[in-house]
C-alpha cells in the first residue's frame, strides 16, 4: 500500500501529509497532523463528533478520505478561537454550561457555526433540526441549543 | 488499496474497466465508507468521481433536469428551480442522514447502494426517472426502477457506473410527495416509503400517477394498480381508498425489528394515501 501525498489546506495554513489511500481525513487529522480537537465517536456517521468544513460544506470526517483533501480546504475546530478570543458560540457554550464530558463540543460548535453562517437567525425548530446529527450523550441538548440561539442573537446585534 | 480520482468520465470508465480486483465507484461516500470500516466490503480500488466536473451539474435538459453522479443532497436541496419542478424527489433525497450526510451523500449513490429502504429511489420512480449508465460499451438509458435488483444488489454491468439521473419535464399541475415512516423524528432508515407523482387537469381530475413503496419488498415496487385507482378520479375518499389498498396488496415486507410484515403493510397504504394528498396540494388541486 502506497502513500499518497496530499496539498490541502486546513484552517488557513498550507499543508502537506503523506497518507494510506483507505485512511479516513479523521484519522489524519488526529493522528498525523495533531489536530485532536476534532474528536471519533462512531465512526460511521452518526454522531458527529468529527465534524469539519470541507470547501464549506459540513462533513464528518470519519466518511471523508484524507486523499480526498487535495487541493481542498478544510476548516476544523482548531480554527475557530482567534487567538485568545473566543468564537461567540464558544463563549455561549461556557456561559450557558453546554458541555459536561466535551466529547461532543468541537462538533457542535462547527456545526452551529456553519447553521449560523447560513441562517443567523434559526429557530428553535431549525436549530434542532440542523444539529440532529451531532450526538450528546451528557444530555445536555437544551443548554447546547440555548447556548446556540444566544450566540446566534448577540452574533445578529454584532452585525 | 489504491486510491484513483480520475479528472473525466471516459478516463473513469477506462480505469474502472481495466481495473484487476474488485474496484468501487465513491462518490459521497456515506455508505461506501461506512461498509469498508465494517469489513463488508473490501476493494483493490476506490475510484472517486468527485474529481469529475461534469457529474457536478444540475442542469436542465429536454424540459427535465439531469443530475449529476456527485451532486450532494444538500445541492439538490439548495436548486430552487430544480425543487420547485420534483419537490418529492428532493424532499426524499433531503431525509437521508443529518446536515453532515447531505453535504456528501448523493441520490445515485443512494440508487446504487441498492438499499430496499432507500429514500430516494421510490420517488426516483414515481417520477419516471432515468439513470444514464456508463461503462465499456458506451453509454445506456436505464429506468431506474430497474437498477436496483435486491438488497445490495443492481443491475449495473461489470465497468458499470451510474453517472447522472434523468428526471423528466413537469407539465402544468403536476407534482409529486415522498413520506416515510420511521419512529424518529429524523436520522433513521425508512421503516415504510411512499412516493406518489401525478398530474391533475383544471377540473381537479388525475390524469396521470406513478405510485411507488420502499421497504417493503426486497427492492423499490411501482404499484401499478394505485396509479390506476388514482387516475380518472378527484382523488376522493373512493379513490384513496382503492389506492391504499393497493399499496397493502403489494407490499410484501420482512418483519424485522423496525416493523413487523402487518404493520409494514398497512403503513404502505397509509403513507401512499398521505403523500398522494400532498401532491395533489402542489400540483394546485384542492387542499
Amino acid at each position: 500500500m502506497s502513500a499518497i501525498h496530499v496539498t490541502t489546506t486546513i484552517n488557513n495554513d498550507a499543508t502537506e501529509f503523506l497518507c494510506a489511500p483507505d485512511e479516513t481525513l479523521l484519522d489524519v487529522l488526529r493522528d498525523r497532523l495533531g489536530l485532536t480537537g476534532s474528536k471519533e465517536g462512531c465512526g460511521s456517521g452518526d454522531c458527529g463528533a468529527c465534524s469539519v468544513m470541507l470547501d464549506g460544506r459540513l462533513v464528518c470526517a470519519c466518511l471523508v478520505l484524507g486523499a480526498e483533501a487535495e487541493g481542498r480546504t478544510v476548516a476544523t475546530i482548531e480554527g475557530m478561537a482567534v487567538g485568545e478570543t473566543l468564537h461567540p458560540l464558544q463563549r455561549k457554550f461556557l456561559e450557558h454550561a453546554a458541555l459536561q464530558c466535551g466529547i461532543c463540543t468541537p462538533g457542535f460548535l462547527i456545526a452551529a457555526k456553519a447553521l449560523l453562517e447560513r441562517h443567523p437567525d434559526p429557530t428553535e425548530e431549525e436549530a434542532r433540526y440542523w444539529l440532529a446529527g451531532n450526538l450528546c450523550r451528557c444530555t445536555g441538548y437544551d443548554k447546547i441549543i440555548r447556548a446556540v440561539l444566544d450566540a446566534a442573537a448577540e452574533m445578529r446585534e454584532a452585525g | 488499496m489504491q486510491y484513483i480520482s480520475p479528472t473525466t468520465v471516459d478516463e473513469a470508465v477506462h480505469a474502472l474497466s481495466s481495473a484487476t480486483g474488485a474496484c468501487r465507484i465513491l462518490a459521497g461516500g456515506t455508505d461506501l465508507l461506512v461498509q469498508m470500516r465494517a469489513g463488508m466490503k473490501r476493494p483493490d480500488t476506490l475510484l472517486d468521481i468527485k474529481r469529475i466536473d461534469a457529474l457536478h451539474q444540475i442542469t436542465a435538459e429536454d424540459g427535465g433536469w439531469r443530475i449529476g453522479a456527485a451532486v450532494s443532497g444538500a445541492e439538490m436541496g439548495e436548486h430552487a428551480a430544480l425543487v420547485s419542478d420534483w419537490p418529492g424527489v428532493v424532499e426524499a433525497v433531503n431525509l437521508i442522514g443529518s446536515t453532515q450526510i447531505q453535504g456528501r451523500a448523493t441520490m445515485a449513490g443512494n440508487l446504487c447502494n441498492a438499499s430496499p429502504a432507500a429514500d430516494s429511489v421510490p420517488a426516483l420512480v414515481a417520477a419516471n426517472a432515468v439513470a444514464r449508465v456508463v461503462g465499456p460499451h458506451g453509454q445506456r438509458d436505464v429506468a431506474v426502477l430497474d437498477i436496483p435488483s435486491g438488497p445490495g444488489k443492481t443491475t449495473l454491468e461489470p465497468g458499470e457506473f451510474v453517472a447522472s439521473t434523468y428526471l423528466p419535464a413537469r407539465g402544468a399541475r403536476s407534482a409529486d410527495a415522498y413520506l416515510r415512516f420511521i419512529p424518529r423524528t429524523e436520522m433513521d432508515i425508512a421503516v415504510v416509503g411512499a412516493a406518489v407523482s401525478l398530474t391533475l387537469d383544471a377540473d381537479g381530475i388525475c390524469t396521470a400517477a406513478r405510485v411507488a413503496l420502499g421497504a417493503v419488498a426486497p427492492k423499490v415496487l411501482l404499484v401499478e394498480a394505485a396509479a390506476r385507482a388514482l387516475i380518472g378520479s378527484r382523488l376522493d375518499a373512493p379513490a384513496l381508498d382503492a389506492l391504499a389498498e393497493a399499496c397493502s396488496a403489494a407490499a410484501k415486507p420482512i418483519a424485522d425489528k423496525r416493523g413487523t410484515v402487518e404493520f409494514r403493510t398497512q403503513v404502505a397504504g397509509v403513507l401512499a394515501r398521505r403523500a398522494t394528498l400532498i401532491a395533489q396540494t402542489r400540483a394546485g388541486g384542492p387542499a
